[in-house]
Parts: C-alpha cells; structure tokens; sequence
C-alpha cells in the first residue's frame, strides 16, 4: 500500500499532520512565528543603520538595497521552509536514528526533504514577500518584458538555489560530523551575503559567493537589471540572465555532494 | 581544616573546589571535540570576512569614518567581535533550561552546590576553552586577510580582559536567566530563539552599538546587552578609554549583580513550583 503511494500524497500527508501537531500548541507556535519574523526585521534594521550612515553604498541607496534584501529574504525563506530542517541531519547520524530511513521504499533525500515542514518560518516568506512589493513601488521600475521575466525567472530560481545549499551541505554532514557548523559558513554565511550590495566585494568574495557558491544571483544580479542599474566590477547586471546557469550549478554541487554523502556513510551499527 | 568524617571521597580543598572540578569539565567537554570549534571559526571568520567588507565601504561613503570609528578601529570593531562569538556564546542557551524540561534539574537540586554558581562554573569552562581554538585564530585572520588598527598601549588590553571576563559571566546569567523560565513555561526554546535575536541586535554583533541611531542606542543601553559584546570590544580596541572605559565596566558589574539576582530570585521560586513527573 504504502509503497504505492505517491510522494505528492505522502508529502500532503506530512503537511496536515505538522499544521495539526504545530497548532495543537499555539502560544508556542505564537512565539516561534514572532521570534522568525524577529529575525527578519533586525536584518533589515542592520542593513537600515549602515546605509543610514553611509547614504549610497556600492551604487545603492536605502530603496535599491532593499529590492536586494527582499529578494534574498524570500527565496531563502521559501527554502528554509521546504528543506531547512536537512540542517537536523547531524542528529540521526549521531544517533544512528538515519538507518530506520533504509528500511521504507522511498530515497533517503525524498524521506529528509518531506519529513517536516517548519511552518513559524512562513512569517519570514511573507516578509521577505513584503519587502519586495514595497521595493517594487518605491524603486519606480520602467516595467519591460525583459525585467518581468527576469523577476519571474527569479522568484523561481532562486528558492531552488537555496534549496540546493541545503542539500549540499547536508551531504557534506556525512563526512564532517562534528564539524557540522562548517556549512553554515556557506548556508547563512550565503543568505547574509545575498543581501549586501556585492559590487564592494573584493575578488576573494566575488570568487566565493558570485561563482562557487552563487548567492550573488539570487538578489543582488537581478534587482541591478529590474532597477536599470550597470552593476559593476565582476558583476555586470546583464550576468543576471546566467540565473539558471547559477541554478544549475548549485543542483550539480548538491547532486554529486549528497551522492558522495550517501556513498561515504557506513550506517550506524544498529 | 577538617577531614570529612562521614565521607571521605568528598573532594579536598573547601567549598570553591567543586566549582573549579566543574569550570574543568566543562573545558574538557569542549576539547574533546577540536573539529566542532575549528567549523565555528571557520564560521566566524567568512561572516567576519563579509562584515568587514561592507563596513569598510561604508565608512568610505560616509567619508573615512563611522560613527568616530576610523577604518582600521572599525576591522578592529568586527574582528574582535567575531572572535568573541565563542567567548561569550553569543549564540549559545543555557544548558538548564533542557534539563527543566527533562526534569534532570530535579538532580541538581539534591547536590550541595548552588545551582546558578555550579552552572555558571562549567559554562566558563567551555568559554575559557573556546580561547585558543576559535578566539585567536578568527583574529589572526582578520589581521592577514583585512589587517586591523589595535591599540599600542598596555592599559586597552588590561581593562579589556577584565571587560571581556564581565562580560562573558553576564552572557551566562542573562541566558541563564532566560532559560529558568522553563519552570513555568516548560518549554523554553522559542523564548530562547527569540533572545538570540534580540540580544544579538543589541550587544552589537552585526554593527556597532554606537553607529545606531540616537534613539535605537538609547534602546539597545537600556538593555544589558552592549555590557556583552560592543562595551568590551570598544574598550579593548581603544574606543573607551580612561574615565569612560571605567564606567562601561561599572555599568557591566551593575547588570552582573542585577541579572544575577534576577536569577537566583527565579530559581529559588521556581525549585517551589518545580513538579518532576517519574520516579
């Protein structure tokens, strides 16, 4: 029976009983909605008091930036919602709890990847949604066809970009065990990059969050075509259009790291 | 002194050595896994990398200073403070508010210490270790990858570490503090998320304290969270010195002996509300 389910229907299942058990206690979830969107907020405060004092930074003002923030915000959000709770994986593997996920008919990554859904992390997908309808109506954008399907192209590339860092760092967690916190240096480190104005990045930074891990298309590339800015240095606003190259890539590292993962991983004993 | 009559395994030396067992196994908690502290600087160090990026652009914008930082006491700024992280926890909980909700607090209350002081002890502990594996490396990385205005005189230094030992015993009791409130919220981890972020704005770890505006500092002072991290940074960086870097530290002591009221009040009301389930 069970194997014959489909995983669409398995997921759905999954949703309704995390919305079940997580509004079974609502003070709680309150608390867990509010702190996320907590989070939200003082990002943007932070980015708010810089350019505060700064004025214009690396081409943007207050209301550019925020277009860059918004876009980041939400993406990331959206994966973190779908796929953030992989970041658990370092504790089946300590446990030994993962062996359990061999015995059902579905694949390790698909059993991860629909075995919760974090939903106080909703609050900072509508946030993130908020700060890109307010950019788009104070940036005043000359509307083409070209920056509609850039928008688009972003709003679904860039979630899956994410979703990919997740995946990959996750496969890295078979080897790393211990050390798990070493991928938060490209995972948050990345969505906290996203966010800056990235043509003040020195070559180093360009190198590591534009191409290796390549955050800088997520946000920064796109709201410098939607805002009719040039961009600058390394990264010039028609390199915008190489989103889905960006995607792609960020699916091959994810691809080949969990499958290095998986393959490195010798079960728990049990 | 007197030999313990009615057991004589109990640990020689008075009534400070159990703390001091304590302080020791929480450093060896620690080093037994070097590779988590190696990914922590790691950690440190690229967000520190990226910080100092975009403060450095913007105190070029705003015309070579921020807020009275020049550039190198603004690498300085978030050198120190990303080398810290470890030092006062930052991001950390405290360890009493999981063993509230599992009930093992019930096990600290049997045992002749103090409950806040023996806490306080292992969590030094583990501060004291994270020094050599993530404190120094993440500074020496800042001082070759962006370089860093550091003062030349001795005073900056001696100050500064009596700031920075404040201030990492005031993390404790403030997350302490925090997570005691499990005994009558059992669980406390969303609170604690919630002080996370919130103390993390306000300590200073993504700016500092004194580039807020007026009425964002006035917030953030009415708070102990600069006594955290942006007081001892700017003293040991030579931002605060003489009369003001005395009175960052008086203002530091002030929230140790207030918070840590605070906590012991709450753990002597909540031991009476305490209902442990099991046997």
């Amino acid at each position: 029976m069970v194997d014959r389910m489909p995983t669409a229907t398995a997921y759905a299942a999954v949703l309704r009983s995390r919305v079940r058990a997580q509004a079974s206690y609502p003070i709680p979830f309150a608390v867990d909605l509010l702190a996320a969107l907590v989070v939200g907020v003082l990002e943007f405060a932070e980015i708010w008091v810089l350019f505060h004092r700064a004025g214009v930074l690396g081409g943007l003002d207050i209301r550019g930036v925020l277009l860059v923030f918004g876009l980041a915000e939400f993406a990331f959000s959206i994966a973190d919602l779908v796929v953030g709770h992989m970041d658990r994986l370092p504790d089946y593997l300590r446990a030994g709890t993962l062996d359990m996920f061999y015995l059902r008919p579905q694949s390790i990554l698909a059993q991860l990847m629909t075995s919760e859904i974090s939903l106080k992390r909703l609050s900072r997908v509508l946030f993130g949604g908020g700060a890109i309808v307010v950019a788009l109506r104070l940036n005043a954008i000359h509307w083409t066809t070209a920056r509609a399907g850039m928008l688009a192209l972003t709003l679904v590339c860039a979630p899956i970009l994410y979703g990919a860092l997740f995946v990959l760092a996750a496969g890295l967690q078979f080897h790393l065990l211990d050390g798990r916190e070493f991928t938060n240096a490209f995972v948050y480190g990345g969505r906290y990059a996203a966010t800056q104005p990235a043509s003040v990045w020195p070559t180093s930074l360009v190198a590591g969050f534009a191409f290796l891990i390549p955050v800088a298309f997520t946000a920064y590339l796109p709201a410098m075509v939607l805002l009719g800015h040039p961009g600058g240095g390394w990264l010039p606003a028609g390199l915008a259009w190489a989103l889905p190259l960006a995607t792609l890539w960020s699916v091959a590292l994810a691809a080949a790291g969990w499958r290095n993962g998986i393959r490195h991983y010798q079960g728990g004993g049990g | 002194m007197r030999a313990n009559v009615l057991d004589p395994g109990a640990p020689r030396g008075g009534a400070v050595r159990p703390y001091w067992l304590l302080l020791r196994a929480g450093f060896r908690s620690q080093a037994a896994y070097p590779l988590a502290a190696a990914a922590g600087m790691f950690t440190n160090a690229v967000f520190g990398v990226l910080k100092a990026t975009v403060l450095t652009a913007a105190a070029a914008a705003a015309g070579g200073s921020l807020a009275g930082y020049s550039g190198g006491q603004l690498l300085a700024y978030v050198w120190v403070s990303q080398a810290m992280i470890g030092f006062v926890a930052a991001m950390g909980t405290a360890e009493i508010g999981e063993r509230i909700r599992t009930g093992d607090v019930a096990t600290d209350f049997t045992r002749p210490l103090d409950v806040q002081g023996a806490h306080l002890a292992a969590d030094l502990g583990r501060s004291f270790f994270s020094v050599l594996p993530r404190g120094l490396p993440c500074l020496a990385i800042g001082a070759l990858v962006t370089g860093m205005t550091l003062p030349a005189a001795a005073a900056p230094y001696v100050l500064g570490a009596v700031s920075l030992l404040l201030a990492t015993v005031l993390s404790f009791l403030c997350r302490y503090a925090v997570a005691i409130l499990g005994f009558w919220l059992v669980d406390t981890r969303g609170l604690a998320t919630f002080y996370t972020v919130l103390s993390g704005f306000f300590m200073g770890l993504s700016l500092p304290v004194s580039a807020f505006p007026s009425w964002l500092r006035t917030i953030a002072h009415a708070t102990p969270f600069p006594s955290v991290m942006a007081s001892p940074v700017d003293v040991l960086i030579g931002r605060l010195t003489g009369p003001d870097a005395i009175r960052a530290i008086a203002v530091q002591a002030a929230w140790v002996v207030g918070i840590g009221l605070l906590g012991r009040v709450l753990t002597a009301r909540g031991r009476r509300t305490l209902e442990v389930q099991g046997g």
